[in-house]
């Protein structure tokens, strides 16, 4: 009768997952766990949280999965009104912790409003042009930009870049694929270009400290400069093959800094070589052809908007994440999506997952 | 239904815009991937290197000093390990304050401090330097424990030189002390900076020092992988230091003892050589001084000590002392007036008591009314001033000097210490170069006795009294005899060298060694020294004058400044028919040689040759005989 109950029960969870995207999500969550088993030291409690994590993170996708596209719509407006509000709490009496304010102290937790806004924008800029369907004008994008713009400068000003850089790029994957015109994307490029001279006194002194050593990494081999100088030298000695799993030099005598975090990539690069990373970044790129799949048959605009403006925002994640590694992007603090130690930013694309999971599954039954 | 309510064109712009995405995305990957296959294939050796270079370090480990041990293995410089306290003054912080706290754990005295400043300056910042030595056991835990205190503080295992003989035959073996900057780049001249990584200590003066070599032995290395805070994680390969070869001496140290002791509070220096190879036997300069002094790094008030003091105890006399020879050059210059035929025996002269060139100057003999009939060997034994005052005449100064010069006069010996003086054997040549002036006749005819300009050392006079000794043939003398390959063990003997063979004929050598043995014979100037020897002594003293003394004037010893009297010379060698040693002995402000140097040269003998240690005191002035007046100093001529 319970084995009965169990079976059936979950039966209705997996219903909702979408198979092929679910494997490759497993397979790629293994191989975060040896890199990270690596890339700790062998550390066993690390290794049995972020197994704990990654629980947590399958069940949150699990759940999402089984939420219809249509109950997500509801919830779009509030999610992105908490959010908001959360991040001007934030800004008024947020928490500091290493020079940056990023944290809102409940009482019972300490929560992170901007991994909220992570979702709620997506969710809510598709959410409002699928409502403004076949009547959308300029005045929308106009909305659509400040509802953009308001959370995304809030996290910039935490300082909290890489973040900023994510929910921005996942409003404007929104914007891009409702229709936005390709003269006006490229009058805001050349706007942003016009403006860079303005900003860049306005940016802080660690932000173009690190733009500056991106162009040239050498200018600080022992300051700003060491992290992207040590990743490069990590993958660069990695070689062909690799150095081999718990082999790396790099990461094993401390030479990496953050290599369990932002810069496991490295420890990946340097003990699995060329082809490691190749099979790596193809792996990557399986997952994101599958989110684009389930966008492209999509059934209505908002899971269209919303499931391309996750596959490319887990896809900015890997490729900023890599990028920063490799020393060709700004080291702005993006983890390597499923594969970097910790929960927080994992729970959030899970859920990702699942929702794009739910946009697939639940398709069938709204069509027929 | 809903395909119905969307636009055909919306759609189609849609999927446009996800095949230009995914366009998009995959040069995003290809521009990556060929960003990684950059780094990790083309640009691999470079960055396998830096991954190397990061992790390998390079830790040199000091090689044992070679040991030195005398002819019969007795250790005189030797290693020992003591735990110093070290500061990294990069590391430390405020590097007073942290002297400061140590003082408070364990005794730091301000002499500690001065030194520490001292070698903190001649060090990089970066390099640990020394705040105490020899730290004991207890001071070493203490401090131990208060480790975490002290950033940049630690304690190392150093190995130091200990000469077990203290101020004995320190002129001998030198000593070590700290790498200064000028060795630094002298070393760095010598491409040898490299094998000095991880070392402290050069050998300074001595045989230390022109050792180095040998001595120093091959720095090893030890392949350690850090972490990125410089900890040592593991050693990876191990390139053993290769210990510093042994020196054996050809030096008896029981014979420089005695010498040394028989010294006693006196200034000067011995020299003993087998004449047959050249090996030096006991090398003593006095006063002597700690050379366990200078390791730890001499205070500045022991080396001003050292330094200022009137007797000069860090002069190596035997190398760097030029004395007139005075009368210990008159066997020298009796061969060559024999060897140029200008006395052929049985010449004799009858001395008045002086020479003259014809003028109204007189030449004084030593013996006020001389020494009546003298032939050469009669000469030789007492030493008549006049005789040889004619001879160097008759010789001329330019015959006399190139003939003695094969005795090594003016010239180095080449022994195995660094910084020996060449003497001084003038010719009427170097005067006009040297002072701009003519040679007088009177010049040559006191160069006929050892004064004027001529200049010797000990180790010249020892090397030349063993030519005459080995009938003119003088092998290059020589500290060490051999050298002991740390490594294999194998004793490699120095290879003997010739420097001068002078073909000298037989009976020549023998009236002159005649003449030498009569000097200690009853009517000898040091008769006192053959007294109840039961070998016969070849010898002869001498008088090397300090300052000069006027025409008519008599030198009194009593009413003269100590530092001013006469110097004493003896040179001899015995047993006079088969020569085993010949040595030669200066006294400072000794007076005559006879009584004030001989009765060393005495000892050494009895020692080498019989095994005799000295009684307490030796009969320094029994002067039985009588006939043993200093020799008589003259001066240069005037005008």
């Amino acid at each position: 009768m319970i084995k009965y109950l169990l079976s059936r029960w979950i039966q209705r969870i997996t219903k909702h997952l979408d198979q092929t995207l679910f494997g490759m999500l497993l397979l790629l969550m293994l191989i975060g766990l040896i890199v990270l088993y690596s890339a700790s030291g062998q550390h066993a409690g690390l290794m049995a949280k972020q197994g704990l994590n990654l629980l947590i993170a399958f069940s949150c996708m699990c759940l999402f999965a089984n939420i219809s596209p249509q109950r997500l719509e509801v919830i779009a407006l509030p999610l992105y009104a908490l959010g908001l509000l959360l991040l001007i709490g934030v800004a008024m009496v947020g928490e500091t912790s290493h020079g940056a304010r990023r944290w809102l102290n409940l009482g019972v937790a300490t929560i992170q409003p901007s991994e909220i806004m992570k979702l709620a924008m997506p969710l809510m800029l598709a959410w409002y042009f699928a409502k403004r369907e076949d009547t959308i004008r300029w005045s929308d994008y106009l909305l659509a930009a400040v509802l953009l713009i308001l959370p995304v400068g809030l996290i910039a000003k935490q300082p909290d870049l890489g973040t900023a850089l994510l929910i921005g790029a996942s409003g404007f994957y929104v914007l891009f694929f409702v229709g936005l015109s390709w003269r006006f994307m490229l009058g805001i490029g050349l706007t942003i270009a016009a403006a860079i001279p303005f900003v860049w006194p306005m940016l802080h002194d660690y932000q173009r400290k690190r733009v500056l050593i991106l162009l040239d990494p050498s200018q600080d081999p022992l300051g700003a400069g060491y992290h992207t100088i040590q990743a490069m030298i990590a993958m660069g000695s990695g070689g062909l093959a690799g150095k081999g799993w718990l082999n790396g030099t790099q990461s094993r005598l401390d030479f990496l800094p953050e290599r369990h975090t932002d810069f496991i990539f490295a420890v990946f690069g340097e003990e699995f070589g060329l082809l490691g990373v190749v099979l790596l970044a193809l792996l990557f790129l399986l997952i994101i052809g599958r989110g684009m799949i389930i966008a492209a048959n999509a059934q209505n605009l908002f899971s269209r908007l919303l499931a391309s403006s996750i596959t490319l925002t887990f896809f900015t994640y890997a490729f900023v994440n890599m990028g920063m590694v490799s020393g060709i992007l700004p080291v702005v603090g993006v983890p390597l999506p499923l594969i970097s130690y910790g929960g927080t930013s994992l729970v959030t694309l899970m859920i990702g997952f699942g929702i794009l999971m739910s946009i697939q599954t639940h398709k069938k039954l709204v069509s027929s | 239904m809903f395909a119905l309510n969307n636009s055909l064109q919306e759609q189609r712009q849609y999927r446009i815009r996800l095949i230009i995405a995914s366009v998009l995305i995959l040069l995003a990957f290809g521009a990556l991937l060929m960003r990684l296959a950059f780094l990790q294939v083309l640009r691999y050796d470079h960055y396998q290197t830096l991954a190397e270079n990061n992790r390998i370090s390079l830790v040199p480990v000091v090689p044992n000093r070679g040991l030195i041990v005398d002819r019969n293995g007795v250790v005189l410089a030797e290693n020992f390990f003591v735990y110093t306290l070290e500061i990294t003054p990069s590391k430390a912080g405020n590097v007073n304050q942290t002297i400061d706290e140590l003082a408070k754990l364990i005794s730091i005295t301000s002499n500690d401090r001065k030194l520490f400043n001292k070698f903190r300056q001649e060090s990089r910042n970066f390099e640990s330097v020394p705040i105490r030595v020899r730290l004991n056991e207890i001071e070493a835990a203490r401090f131990a424990v208060n480790n975490y205190r002290f950033p940049g503080v630690e304690i190392r295992s150093r190995l130091f030189r200990n000469y077990p003989f203290g101020k004995q035959g320190s002129h001998l073996t030198g000593y070590i002390s700290r790498i200064n900057e000028a060795d630094l780049s002298k070393l760095e001249d010598n491409d040898e900076l490299s094998n000095y990584k991880g070392s402290d200590h050069i050998g300074k003066g001595g045989l230390e020092q022109h050792y180095e070599r040998e001595l120093h032995g091959i720095t090893g290395f030890q392949q350690v992988e850090v972490d990125a805070d410089g900890h040592a994680v593991r050693v990876l390969a191990n390139t053993p230091p290769v210990p510093g070869n042994n020196l054996i001496l050809s030096i008896d140290n029981q014979l420089q003892e005695i010498a040394e002791q028989a010294f006693g509070e006196r200034r000067g220096a011995l020299v003993a050589i087998n004449p047959a190879n050249g090996e030096v036997l006991a090398f003593v300069s006095m006063p002597t001084f700690d050379p366990n002094l200078f390791v730890d790094g001499i205070d500045q008030d022991t080396w001003k000590m050292l330094n200022l003091s009137r007797d000069k105890p860090l002069i190596n006399r035997p190398l760097k002392g030029a004395y007139p020879p005075g009368s210990t050059f008159k066997p020298f210059v009796a061969l060559a007036g024999l060897e140029n035929n200008k006395r052929v025996p049985p010449f004799s002269i009858s001395d008045p008591g002086y020479f003259s060139l014809g003028g109204s100057h007189h030449y004084r003999d030593w013996k006020p009314g001389g020494h009546g009939q003298v032939d050469m060997r009669r000469a030789i034994a007492v030493s008549c001033d006049t005789f040889f005052y004619g001879l160097a005449q008759d010789l001329g100064i330019d015959k006399l000097t190139a003939f003695v010069s094969h005795f090594g006069f003016g010239k180095i010996t080449g022994i195995d210490i660094d910084g020996e003086r060449s003497g001084l054997l003038p010719t009427p040549a170097w005067k006009q170069k040297r002072y701009k002036q003519d040679w007088y006749a009177g010049e040559t005819v006191i160069t006929g006795i050892g004064q004027g300009y001529t200049l010797v050392t000990p180790m010249q006079l020892a090397y030349a009294t063993a030519m005459l000794a080995n009938n003119g043939v003088g092998v290059k003398p020589h500290l060490v005899s051999s050298i002991r390959d740390s490594v294999t063990g194998v004793i490699r003997p120095l290879p003997l060298e010739t420097l001068d063979r002078i073909p000298v004929s037989a009976a020549h050598l023998e009236l002159v060694r005649l003449g030498m043995t009569d000097v200690t014979q009853p009517g000898g100037t040091a008769a006192s020294i053959g007294a109840g020897a039961p070998y016969s002594i070849a010898a002869k003293t001498g008088t090397a004058q300090v300052i000069g003394i006027a025409q008519g004037q008599k030198y009194n010893a009593s009413t003269i400044d100590e530092y001013h009297r006469d110097h004493a010379w003896f040179i001899a060698y015995a047993p006079a028919d088969t020569p085993k040693i010949a040595l030669a002995v200066i006294v400072e402000n000794g007076g005559h040689g006879g009584s004030a140097a001989g009765p060393i040269a005495r000892q050494v003998m009895d020692y080498y040759l019989l095994g005799k240690t000295p009684v307490k005191t030796f009969p320094e002035a029994e002067e039985s005989s009588g006939v043993t007046p200093p020799d008589i100093p003259v001066e240069a001529p005037h005008d």
